[in-house]
């Protein structure tokens, strides 16, 4: 299916939501994410940021209002739908098996052949340029916890690429890692951004990594008290967890 | 040893389900689901149960039970409001509770019902050798047709949920698969200590193992080296066959954390 380019990649409209039994999480939420961009979404914690991007998954359902991603409900199995990969906080992805690079990319491929049979030579391919893109080539055959907290993420992103995404959701992926590495995955998503189109939701409650490499930055505390060029923003909100 | 038939059957039988528990009980593993072999096996007792009161097979209605189960485990959890664990302990004390009230019901509560408690590898009949065949062959078939599927279910639920794969199937296969393991593991290592031998011989992988299919691996060797070293013992040493299997299980993980010098528990 031919992506037409008017489309959003992501549009909520007046979207409410709220946990079983607690308070409000979002309230009234309406943001349009344009093909291509690169959306930072930070906030404080408990802010509903990540509850913003599960919403946009398809892994909770709004309370009231609509949620289409590439004009379709979430979760809709379209054929030749926009594929969406989504890399989780690192700490959900924890395994007690030796799980190697190689193996944890390799399921990216789900999205794309489905679970049944072995891969085909060109799923192998695309695993491999996408453990090269990240630079973990020489390490694709050892096992995920051997390797640094920063190289764990790149792995982790290695998989949702190999599922030849149009649109990447990471949450917290600069949690428990280095400046360091924070500075490279920035500028590995910006690269990615630019030579694959590929659209990026980055949600993060330290969002000065990325304030550099977003084009668009969102900050949510329960609604969205702004949206425009992080250059825009003031300076008092550069610390996310004030009180706004 | 070899020139009895009883042998004879009962190491044909051992190997398949040696081989089958494991490399189910990798996936429950993996999800942390580690104790859902013992609770499916309290209401494959209450399937027993159910056998003797009404007359049927008990290894028949003991699979129909666990397959229920196994689906009541898998809907709780997704779809009930129960967490992972209190979807087991529903099921389970429910289970055994069923149990104890069809068994006393049937007035059964004899050396028979012990027989699938604890096992009974050395009573094995030509008859249960083919159905523990054929549902071995058919479940492992199943595993490797959707082993990518199932591994990607299982390292990242959420990750693949979005990526578009129907996990809610692939955790309902698991829980199926799950279920015959159980139903046709009762004859060797009994009811009791089945989950053992779905949990033990990939606790002692993962120790030693160095990628995921090398976990899968070596689990199913263990499990197969287990339940054949188990019965030698057991048939030489005049041991109870079912807890022989599952001690030497327990000694290959702890042979395999000394090797792999990780922490015993973690």
């Amino acid at each position: 299916m031919p992506l037409e380019p008017s489309v959003p990649a992501l549009e909520l409209d007046g979207v409410s939501f709220a946990y079983r039994g607690g308070p409000p999480a979002l309230e009234d939420v309406s943001l349009r994410v344009e093909q291509g961009a690169f959306l930072g979404i930070a906030g404080p914690n408990g802010g509903g940021k990540t509850t913003l991007l599960r919403l946009a998954l398809g892994l909770e359902r709004p309370v009231r209002g609509t949620v289409r991603v590439f004009g379709l409900a979430p979760g809709a199995r379209a054929r030749g739908a926009p594929r969406i990969a989504y890399v989780a906080q690192r700490a959900q992805l924890a395994s007690g098996t030796p799980v190697t690079v190689r193996e944890t990319v390799e399921t990216g491929r789900l999205a794309v052949r489905g679970p049944f049979g072995p891969l085909r030579a060109d799923d192998r391919r695309a695993v491999e340029q996408a453990i090269d893109r990240v630079g973990l080539a020489d390490r694709a055959g050892a096992p995920l916890r051997t390797l640094s907290g920063g190289m764990q993420q790149r792995a982790f992103i290695a998989r949702a690429l190999a599922a030849e995404p149009a649109l990447l959701a990471l949450d917290e992926p600069t949690t428990g890692v280095d400046a360091t590495a924070q500075e490279s995955l920035a500028q590995l998503l910006s690269g990615l951004q630019n030579e694959l189109g590929v659209t990026i939701l980055y949600v993060s409650h330290e969002f000065g990594a990325v304030e550099h490499v977003v084009s668009r930055l969102v900050l949510v505390r329960g609604r969205i008290v702004f949206d425009g060029d992080p250059a825009a923003l003031p300076a008092i909100w550069h610390d996310p967890s004030h009180a706004h | 040893m070899l020139e009895l038939e009883f042998m004879r059957l009962a190491l044909a039988v051992g190997v398949v389900v040696g081989i089958l528990a494991p490399a189910v009980g990798f996936f429950l593993v993996e999800r942390r689901q580690a104790l859902v072999g013992d609770g499916l096996g309290h209401v494959a007792f209450a399937g027993v149960a159910a056998g003797y009161l009404i007359g049927v097979e008990p290894v028949l209605t003991a699979l129909v039970f666990a397959v229920v189960g196994g689906l009541a485990i898998e809907w709780l959890r997704t779809r009930g409001g129960a967490a992972g664990d209190q979807a087991l302990a529903l099921v389970f004390y429910t289970g055994i509770a069923l149990g104890v009230v069809l068994v006393s019901s049937a007035g059964r509560l004899d050396v028979n019902l012990f027989q699938f408690l604890f096992g009974s590898i050395l009573t094995v009949t030509w008859s249960d050798f083919w159905l523990v065949l054929a549902l071995g062959l058919g479940s492992l078939a199943a595993i490797a047709a959707l082993y990518r599927g199932l591994v990607g279910a299982v390292l990242d639920e959420e990750g693949s949920r979005v990526a578009g794969v129907r996990v809610g199937l692939l955790n309902t296969t698991v829980a199926v698969l799950a279920a015959l393991t159980i139903g046709i593991s009762m004859r060797v290592v009994g009811i009791l200590l089945i989950a053992a031998l779905m949990a033990l011989p990939v606790l002692a992988a993962q120790r030693v193992a160095w990628s995921l299919r090398s976990t899968l691996g070596l689990a199913m060797a263990i499990g197969v080296v287990s339940v054949v070293a188990g019965l030698v013992l057991s048939y030489y040493g005049d041991l109870a066959p079912g807890g022989t299997i599952v001690l030497i299980a327990a000694g290959a993980f702890v042979v395999a954390a000394l090797v792999g010098a990780r922490p015993l528990l973690r």
